[in-house]
């Protein structure tokens, strides 16, 4: 139990260059103190998922000595060989055991149609490429959402606050000057979070 | 020669390459990624942007050399070389190719050759900078550790 509550916040990146796979994890690293992978196609992610083959019978079904890693978010590339990454979005919500984890899209193009198509499939935000140190903030609903559910579960009376982000609130000590202060300039007009450092592992 | 002139050297350079439309404010935005803890972050997304592009350079070349060109499989590395010069914040490479992907797109060799040569071009003045970039870079950092000891 104790364990759960001090599970940092993963996040699994999708994305075929590996150039932009240092950016992403370095943006998401920086902005909040989150965990992050980053796999290089959309049937790396279901393999890391641990997309079970009763959920999608057209996806390759995981050995039992596998082990699941928990992620709590989704952001993948549109644009990848092979699965794209609407595909990889639309595998996720059909799943059954998947479909609760918030999924973001990014795309170097700026398409209104597939912004549409990406958003009514089910996707929580779409980042046009390259995604900026701002975009960054967008997250943080998505990010509360997947966590209160998981505090609710666990602990029994909690302060909670919707309009409230968790990024960078406890972390500022131990990163360096320049950037951080550019961090907190854009997150000071955010509140931060009641929650106690016991509930949260933002230390 | 001192931290401060070093310094001062490096900041003459990324501004240089501002103004002459090499670099553009996603470059900034990977300078504010790098901190004390990732000394090293632009440095390494620059070497893997030289490395991505000069692959990407050399594949459209076989490509356009061809009797018949393959405009889908070019337009698939220049789609490529444009994200990636993108995200590095390479306005100029960039541009070229928005241009080379027009050319692509109405299946214009003429076109594809000369912007690839245009593409060539900028690439390799800003490799150049980028390089003389990356020497300052391990000079002053060498310094900072020097003077923590």
């Amino acid at each position: 139990m104790a364990v759960d509550a001090e599970a940092q916040f993963h996040v699994l990146a999708v994305d075929d260059s590996l150039m932009d796979r240092k950016l992403i994890e370095r943006l998401l690293k920086t902005s909040s103190s989150f965990q992050v992978t980053t796999v290089d196609s959309g049937s790396k992610a279901l393999e890391v998922l641990g997309l079970k083959e009763e959920d999608q019978t057209s996806t390759s079904a995981l050995s039992p000595q596998h082990n699941e890693i928990e992620v709590n978010l989704v952001i993948t590339d549109y644009c990848m060989p092979g699965m794209t990454g609407y595909d990889l979005l639309k595998k996720i919500k059909e799943s059954s055991s998947l479909k609760d984890i918030p999924v973001v899209i990014m795309s170097s193009e700026n398409v209104p149609s597939r912004i549409n198509r990406c958003l009514e499939g089910g996707a929580e935000e779409f980042f046009l490429k390259p995604v900026q140190l701002s975009d960054m903030r967008r997250l943080g609903p998505h990010i509360l959402k997947g966590k209160h559910k998981e505090q609710q579960q666990l602990h029994q009376e909690e302060n909670s606050n919707t309009n409230h982000t968790i990024m960078g609130s406890s972390n500022n000590n131990n990163m360096s000057n320049k950037r951080k202060v550019m961090d907190e300039e854009i997150l000071s007009d955010r509140t931060r979070l009641g929650f106690s450092s016991s509930s949260l592992n933002l230390i | 020669m001192s931290l401060m002139v070093l310094r001062e050297q490096l900041n003459v350079l990324v501004n240089s390459m501002f103004l002459e439309g090499l670099l553009d404010a996603q470059f900034r935005q990977l300078q504010m990624l790098q901190d004390a803890s990732n000394p090293g972050f632009v440095a390494e997304v620059i070497t893997l942007f030289c490395e991505d592009s000069e692959r990407m350079l050399t594949e459209l070349t076989k490509l356009l050399d061809q009797a018949v060109v393959d405009y889908q499989k070019v337009d698939a590395y220049v789609h490529q070389l444009k994200g990636s010069s993108s995200s590095v914040g390479a306005q100029s490479v960039k541009l070229s190719c928005i241009q080379f992907k027009q050319f692509c797109e109405e299946n214009n060799k003429e076109g594809c050759l000369s912007e690839l040569n245009m593409v060539k071009h900028q690439y390799y003045s800003l490799r150049s900078k980028f390089e003389t970039m990356l020497q300052l870079e391990q000079r002053i950092q060498a310094y900072d550790s020097e003077q923590q000891n």
